[in-house]
């Protein structure tokens, strides 16, 4: 038994998870897939005297469309988002799935874990940062709805407080001629990636780009928006559009580290390569969308 | 919990995996435990049907879970499924190590897709690791399985 001893509480509900929460302050964590958080108790890189298993609660589960949003409950399997006819109209999502570690990781991670869990080189993050998700949080005092933009804090961090519970992932359905493209690059299929971008673009009856979103993984100590390229794409016209340029402004503005999979250089340079392909891919759909 | 069609009830720890559970406590020592976080894959079992990492799960989680390990797969009698059969035909393992999570994964690929492309074969096959086959008599074992 490699992970340090711990109590394992199985609730059946959100109150009483939410209760056992409050009770054990922060010795306690969520045990939602167990996909990441059970190999950082097994190289004891983490320790907790309390995991509170949240896969029995019936309410974080499923998947609902309701007028422009689609939401998620926390506790959706990832192969059983993927499976699902409503993802698709979430693009970046549907896109975003197969690529998370291998199907047998993805039969027990959960679409909530993965962004609870906000690994900086996930993809969930930055897919959720890049739409402008939102966060529909539990807690003791009740709900509370929390902008992706504010969620993501820094790396393993989010706003989530000791005792509460993410319950589901609200993404907007993007109207209009939308086009959305995401592109990583890792060395093997299922590896976590060296350097992710998320692209949305939405073009008007003009041709002019109408929104812009551009959200990197693995290229700060959390997901990152490119405001600045975004700024510079909105409201020029679609065709036409400097898309190396604006890559190379998007990837400048990034944190990557150094480690033995690439320097920061290298992560920057495959960035830029990997925006100006996403650019183009979203480009061309949303003109024929 | 039911594994391989029987029922089990024991007492665990809480933080006896399910990995641990199976090997230790129902003597099933198929299930191989390579790094125990998650990477290998040599430790898949299905789950309610699904593979899944057994060093990820703990025992105690699993209350009414119906568990199928590699010892599950072959026939009563002893004789080899269609995926163990393949690995022994076509130099699917060396040291065997990884095998039981290798023919646990592929059972469970080759269900949902029975006619997997090259590529889809490569992409399943990434959530396990061989030290030894460097893989092609893997896939030949996949490719014979899925008749081509
Ligand atoms: C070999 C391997 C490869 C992988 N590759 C990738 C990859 O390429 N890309 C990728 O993104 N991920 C990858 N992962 C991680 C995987 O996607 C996890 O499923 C995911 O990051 C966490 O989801 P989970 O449901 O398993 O959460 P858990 O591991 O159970 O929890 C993770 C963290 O989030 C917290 N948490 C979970 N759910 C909630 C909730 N509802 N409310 C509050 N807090 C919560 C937990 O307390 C814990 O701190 C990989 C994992 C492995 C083992
Ligand atoms: S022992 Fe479970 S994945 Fe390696
Ligand atoms: S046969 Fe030895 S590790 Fe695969």
């Amino acid at each position: 038994m490699k992970p340090a001893p711990f109590q394992l509480h199985i609730p059946s509900t959100l109150e009483e998870a939410v209760g056992l929460l409050s009770q054990h302050g922060e010795e306690a964590k969520v045990l939602a897939g167990g996909q990441s958080l059970v190999p950082l108790m097994a190289l004891r890189l983490a320790r907790y005297e309390h995991l509170v298993d949240v896969n029995r609660i019936a309410a974080l589960q499923g998947i609902a469309r309701e007028g422009g949003w689609l939401t998620i409950g926390a506790m959706t399997r990832q192969t059983t988002a993927e499976a699902h006819r409503d993802v698709a109209l979430v693009p970046l999502l549907h896109q975003a799935l197969p690529l998370i570690g291998h199907f047998q990781i993805r039969n027990r991670g959960t679409v909530g874990g993965s962004t609870a869990h906000a690994d900086p080189a996930s993809e969930l993050p930055a897919v959720a940062l890049a739409l402008d998700a939102e966060m529909v949080i539990h807690g003791p005092a009740g709900g509370r709805v929390v902008p992706a933009r504010e969620f993501f804090v820094s790396t393993w961090t989010t706003g989530l407080k000791p005792d509460e519970i993410l319950t589901a992932v609200r993404y907007p359905v993007w109207p209009g001629h939308c086009g959305f493209a995401l592109e990583e690059f890792a060395r093997r299929s299922g590896d976590f990636a060296i350097a992710g971008v998320a692209c949305g673009l939405e073009v008007d009856q003009d041709g002019d780009v109408a929104r812009a979103a551009i959200a990197y993984f693995g290229m700060a100590p959390t997901a990152v928006r490119a405001s600045a390229a975004e700024a510079a794409l909105v409201g020029s016209p679609a065709r036409g559009a400097d898309l190396a340029e604006i890559a190379r402004l998007a990837a400048s503005n990034t944190d990557p580290g150094d480690d033995i999979h690439g320097s920061a250089g290298f992560r920057r340079r495959v960035a830029a390569h990997l925006t100006e392909r996403a650019l183009e891919r979203a480009l061309r759909e949303s003109i024929h969308a | 919990m039911a594994v391989n069609g029987i029922p089990r009830t024991a007492s665990v720890e809480d933080r006896r995996t399910l990995a641990e559970f199976l090997r230790e406590q129902c003597g099933l020592t198929g299930t191989h435990l390579g790094c125990e976080h998650g990477v290998c894959g040599a430790c898949t079992v299905l789950l309610d049907g699904g593979a899944v990492r057994s060093c990820l799960l703990f025992a105690a989680q699993l209350q009414d879970a119906e568990v199928t390990t590699i010892e599950g797969l072959s026939a009563e009698d002893g004789s080899l499924s269609p995926v163990q059969q393949a690995f022994a035909d076509h130099h699917g393992l060396q040291c065997g190590f990884c095998t039981p999570g290798f023919v646990v994964s592929v059972t469970a690929f080759l269900s949902s897709n029975p006619a997997p492309t090259d590529g889809e074969i490569a992409h399943a096959l990434s959530g396990n690791l061989c030290r030894c086959t460097g893989y092609q008599g893997i896939i030949a074992a996949v490719k014979a399985v899925a008749g081509r």
